[in-house]
């Protein structure tokens, strides 16, 4: 297959490509089309059969025709050169270098497909992931292997969320640190200085790879970059033991790009004109987190998404939160109060938060003063919504108790400074703080041995 | 005879050149020996769904007829095993090539080495037919496997013997008109077709769960189908894995269609530790687990449903009843929605197929409380979840699943962020069983339980009509009559509904510890009543020694159960004492 090019396209649309006279084009087999001007985009089968390919171009289509341009078809699936040269490193979306530095050279290299994890070989995440960001911690505990998203939306500070993790997570009573893989899909340059900027300032970039497509380049390389970055990051967790932090962030531009190609397949549409595969095309993204027994690494996964319209039913957060271990929400009235980091725990939910806490873990009350916190701060926003109807003055001294507990959560549990890194005790210190302005009798959910031996209340 | 391939888009390949290919037959797809099923003859293309990545597959490829339907292997070895959707077994895998599924593993699902002792129960000399029972097995320490005569062989038994025996030697040999037929313990059964029974019986034994809000408000048959829709995050997965752990069927099949990785690691992790409640045998010994991941070929978790409730079958035609558990059947549908659109079919609603809602009856039928050809009566429930996107409960994989399915438990995220658990909700849930079920519960739990059915659902439906009221006017507005219903429904709720699934005691109770648990509380309701009648206020009666133990009795051990209801009993009655306070 060496040099032979073909120049029968016979039809160009806006990202696909209809090649004729080709007998044998692998399916998803990597191609690349050379325009007249010399200028070379790389593509991908998407549909094959004996006489006609339909290939998607991870370029722009501009000036590509029907006569001059040529396809080269390459022999081999999308694959990633490996080597543990990429840490420290910016790549794009095809895994090509980014940062003018020299290309990565290596005898390995990985499909970027991968392969299912067979469930038989996986092993439950049981870690604490100490992120120093209480409401993480505290209420939706993350847990090495996890894939725990952060569902926000635009203008919030999930960015600002997403480095501060980055920067802050280990793991209690070890030295073992992460590595972190970052995929940045579809960002904006400023968003993406601003990972970059932060992962210099804090060395961090020293143990991380960086994956970067900028909103101004192909969008069909969002589809090949969560896949180039979670390669990466399998070879170095389990060729090299190492614990990788992956964080990709928008995934709603990685979904939006999905959509681009199914409507130019013409492709019967699902919900919002997404497609109907992409609860399956997202799981082979989010799956690829996890720790097998028999190895030393790990992959844990924070995927970032922004909610269009804060709408949580919409299909982007509805199938990753089918498919994620939880979700960690950001709300919009926390932000504007200046609740910084303004995750919602209501809505927050870390499904694996009971394998990671406890005696050993953590602590022996973590569970249950994040229940009586989660009741707590439930029952002061349901007064506090009912206040707005009947006055503050109308409520029992225990409702009363209830709203003032609400407020002290958002203020001194919630709101946090960006370079405040809290540790688990001081996290829990502060729960037990402020549910001490509830009355004793109140705390149902603890255990009488925990009250006496962490309780805040005067005796 | 071999073709070749002409065509692949993902997981659909269409082939060519396959002489004498059948709908439904196996192939073999290119050099990786991939396995895959035709689904549809169009003069000379077979296309063919391929249960494997299809990455790097050209056309020009070989493919292969292995001129055999989609089947599982039925035998001893079984129990306790995990498979992927077309029973490939995932531990052998693992042994084999390592921490990830490559393609084209060829391994069969069971040991073929394994030497099981076959204990014959019937003799030379019996007549015998379709699925006659000639002998045993002691498949794990809590099944006993019946070996059946396959299906389609009828005569007599010319030879059996008792020994060790691995699946493919032969037990017995069968003289039948069309010459002698040696029996071996293995058999071979198509998915998609539903194994032949003798008759269906009606659903009138419950499948006693030990969940309260099921057993009491919610049963489900034996040999009956249930749907649990719910939200991401409402407690679906805990309530599936308490009816694996806790259920009264004999056996346990567990699909995990379409779903986390790290969930059925979890299943994995847990059940081999867990015992059953009534042998002290690991749970494991009764359970198979079908696991075929959101990550996994699309195409065999379309497979993944009928190769479970195959093997339910299978087990159900010895005498046993099995339960089967589907999660999700939602993403068996999307899986059948991403081949029809690879199909380029007309959709129908969603762009689902239009054949969507046919399918779905066709498995939920395969369901039902038989006696099987060879006599034994076996049930297979099936309870499949179904995740709707964004909760909307109009979504048509669950409006076709409603239709046919005659549980429904309405999981409700609202009650899940409350932390009430299970969160079944009690005014939209419904169980069209319980006519059915009302004699059984007469003569084995308690003939006043059908009054106590209608007392607790009255009171439910009342407290809702009740708090539209409070809505508007108040709680201190409304009449001590009222007051009075709204104090039982929250006992009903917290004292009984709400059950820990983690808590030692209360993750299960017995029929007759729920019999005593709601008689107390519907006792504590009517002294309420007729209290409030004398004109003692509700309020007055917050505090009472009866309602504390009734909040107590759930953590109460099923072995001190009825000195704790004599006790209780006592105490209700002393709520006669309750006067009025006079002058205020």
């Amino acid at each position: 297959m060496e040099n032979v090019y073909y120049k029968t396209v016979k039809q160009v649309t806006n990202v696909l490509l209809f090649v004729e006279g080709i007998k044998d084009a692998a399916y998803n087999e990597i191609v690349e089309i050379t325009l007249e001007d010399g200028s070379v985009v790389n593509g991908q089968v998407l549909d094959t059969k004996d006489g006609i390919a339909v290939i998607q171009s991870f370029g722009d289509t501009t000036g590509m025709n029907l006569n001059s341009t040529k396809i080269k078809f390459t022999g081999r699936t999308a694959k990633l050169k490996v080597s543990t040269d990429m840490i420290g490193r910016i790549f794009n979306g095809m895994g090509k270098v980014r940062d003018g530095g020299p290309e990565i050279y290596s005898d390995e290299e990985a499909d970027i497909n991968g392969s299912a994890i067979n469930p038989y070989a996986r092993d439950e995440p049981s870690e604490f992931i100490q992120t120093g960001i209480s409401t993480i911690d505290g209420m939706n505990t993350l847990v090495r292997g996890q894939k725990l998203p952060i569902f926000s939306g635009s203008g919030l500070p999930h960015n600002r969320l997403a480095a501060q993790i980055a920067r802050q997570a280990k793991l209690l009573n070890s030295d073992e640190g992460f590595s972190v893989v970052f995929g940045g899909i579809g960002l904006n340059s400023e968003e993406a200085n601003f990972f970059i900027n932060e992962f210099r300032n804090t060395g961090a970039l020293d143990k991380s790879i960086v994956f970067l497509n900028l909103a101004s380049e192909p969008s069909m390389e969002r589809l090949m970059l969560p896949r180039m970055a979670l390669t990466a990051a399998e070879y170095l967790a389990y060729k090299h033991d190492m614990h990788v932090l992956v964080i990709l962030t928008d995934m709603t531009n990685y979904c939006e790009a999905l959509r681009e190609v199914s409507a130019a397949r013409e492709e019967v549409p699902g919900r919002r004109g997404y497609p109907g595969y992409m609860y399956t095309d997202l799981s082979t993204i989010y799956e690829r987190a996890g720790k097998i027994r028999d190895k030393k690494g790990s992959i844990t996964q924070i995927p970032i998404l922004t909610m269009p319209g804060d709408d949580i039913t919409n299909p982007i957060p509805d199938l990753t939160g089918y498919i994620t271990e939880g979700q960690i929400v950001l709300s919009r009235d926390l932000y504007r109060k200046g609740m910084y980091p303004a995750v919602d725990v209501l809505l927050s939910l870390s499904r694996l938060r009971n394998q990671g806490i406890g005696k050993g873990k953590t602590r022996e009350d973590h569970s249950n003063v994040a229940d009586q916190m989660f009741a707590a701060y439930a029952h002061g926003k349901d007064i506090r919504n009912l206040t707005e109807i009947v006055g503050e003055e109308a409520l029992s001294d225990s409702d009363k108790e209830y709203l003032h507990f609400a407020d002290l959560f958002e203020s001194k549990f919630v709101k946090q400074d960006y370079y405040d890194d809290r540790s688990i005790d001081q996290t829990l210190g502060i729960g037990w703080d402020i549910l001490s302005n509830v009355d004793r009798s109140e705390m149902k959910r603890i255990k009488d041995a925990y009250i006496e031996k962490y309780g805040k209340w005067k005796k | 005879m071999d073709g070749y391939i002409y065509r692949i888009s993902g997981p659909v390949v269409t082939a060519r050149g396959l002489e004498g290919a059948k709908m439904n037959d196996v192939v073999k797809v290119g050099k990786s020996n991939l396995v895959g099923e035709i689904i549809k003859l169009n003069g000379d293309d077979a296309i063919i769904q391929v249960y494997e990545d299809t990455s790097g597959i050209r056309p020009g490829e070989p493919v292969e007829d292995t001129g055999r339907q989609l089947s599982v292997t039925l035998a001893p070895g079984l129990m306790g095993g995990i498979y992927d959707g077309i029973q490939r077994p995932l531990d052998k895998i693992m042994a084999a090539s390592g921490d990830f599924i490559s393609r084209g593993v060829e391994i069969p699902a069971i040991d073929y080495d394994k030497k099981w002792h076959f204990t014959p129960t019937a003799k030379e000399g019996d007549a015998v037919d379709s699925l006659s029972i000639i002998g045993t097995v002691e498949e794990t320490s809590m099944i006993t496997d019946k070996i059946m005569i396959p299906y389609g062989i009828s005569g007599k038994i010319k030879e059996i013997k008792e020994g060790d025996f691995t699946v493919e030697e032969t037990i017995a040999i069968v003289e039948t008109d069309e010459g002698d037929k040696e029996i071996q313990m293995m058999q071979e059964w198509p998915v998609r077709y539903p194994r032949p029974v003798k008759d269906k019986l009606p659903p009138d034994v419950p499948l006693i769960t030990g969940q309260r809000v099921i057993d009491s408000l919610f049963p489900v048959a034996k040999g009956g189908t249930a749907a649990v829709p719910g939200p991401f995050g409402s407690g679906k997965t805990v309530i599936q894995q308490q009816l694996s752990k806790w259920s009264d069927s004999k056996i346990v099949v567990y699909v995990g269609c379409g779903e986390r990785g790290n969930e059925m690691t979890e299943i994995l992790t847990t059940f081999p530790e867990l015992k059953d409640p009534k042998t002290g045998k690991p749970l494991m010994d009764r359970t198979i687990l079908i696991a075929n991941t959101s990550n996994m070929p699309v195409a065999a978790r379309e497979a993944s449903i009928y190769t479970g409730i195959t093997i339910a079958e299978y087990y159900r035609d010895m005498g046993y009843d099995v339960a089967l558990m589907a999660d999700s059947t939602s993403r068996w549908a999307e899986a059948l929605r991403e081949i029809s659109g690879r199909l380029e079919e007309m959709p129908g609603e969603e762009g689902y197929p239009a054949y969507l809602g046919r399918k779905i009856a066709e498995f939920y039928e395969r369901a039902g409380r038989v006696h099987s050809l060879n006599g034994s009566l076996g049930s297979v429930t099936a309870i499949g979840a179904v995740s709707p996107p964004g909760g909307d409960l109009s979504d048509p994989v669950v409006q076709n699943t409603l239709r046919v399915t005659r549980v429904f438990w309405a999981l409700d995220a609202a009650l899940a962020n409350a932390r009430h658990f299970p969160s079944i909700n009690w005014l939209n849930s419904y169980s069209l069983y319980i006519d059915d079920l009302k004699g059984w519960y007469s003569s084995n739990a308690s003939d006043l339980w059908s009054g106590l059915y209608s007392e607790s659902m009255n009171i439910l439906q009342k407290e809702a009509d009740i708090n539209e009221i409070v809505q508007l006017v108040g709680y201190d507005a409304l009449p001590e009559s009222d007051k009075v219903v709204l104090d039982i429904a929250r006992m009903i709720r917290e004292d009984y509904l709400q059950q820990n699934a983690f808590d030692e005691v209360d993750t299960y109770t017995s029929m007759h510890k729920q019999f005593l648990m709601l008689k107390s509380i519907i006792d504590i309701g009517e002294k309420e009543k007729a209290a409030v009648a004398r004109g003692v206020l509700t309020s007055q009666m917050g505090k009472i020694d009866a309602k504390a133990k009734i909040a107590r009795m759930k953590f109460t051990p099923e072995e001190q159960i009825d000195a704790y209801y004599k006790d209780l009993q006592s105490s209700i009655a002393d709520m006669d004492k309750i006067v009025k306070i006079s002058g205020d």
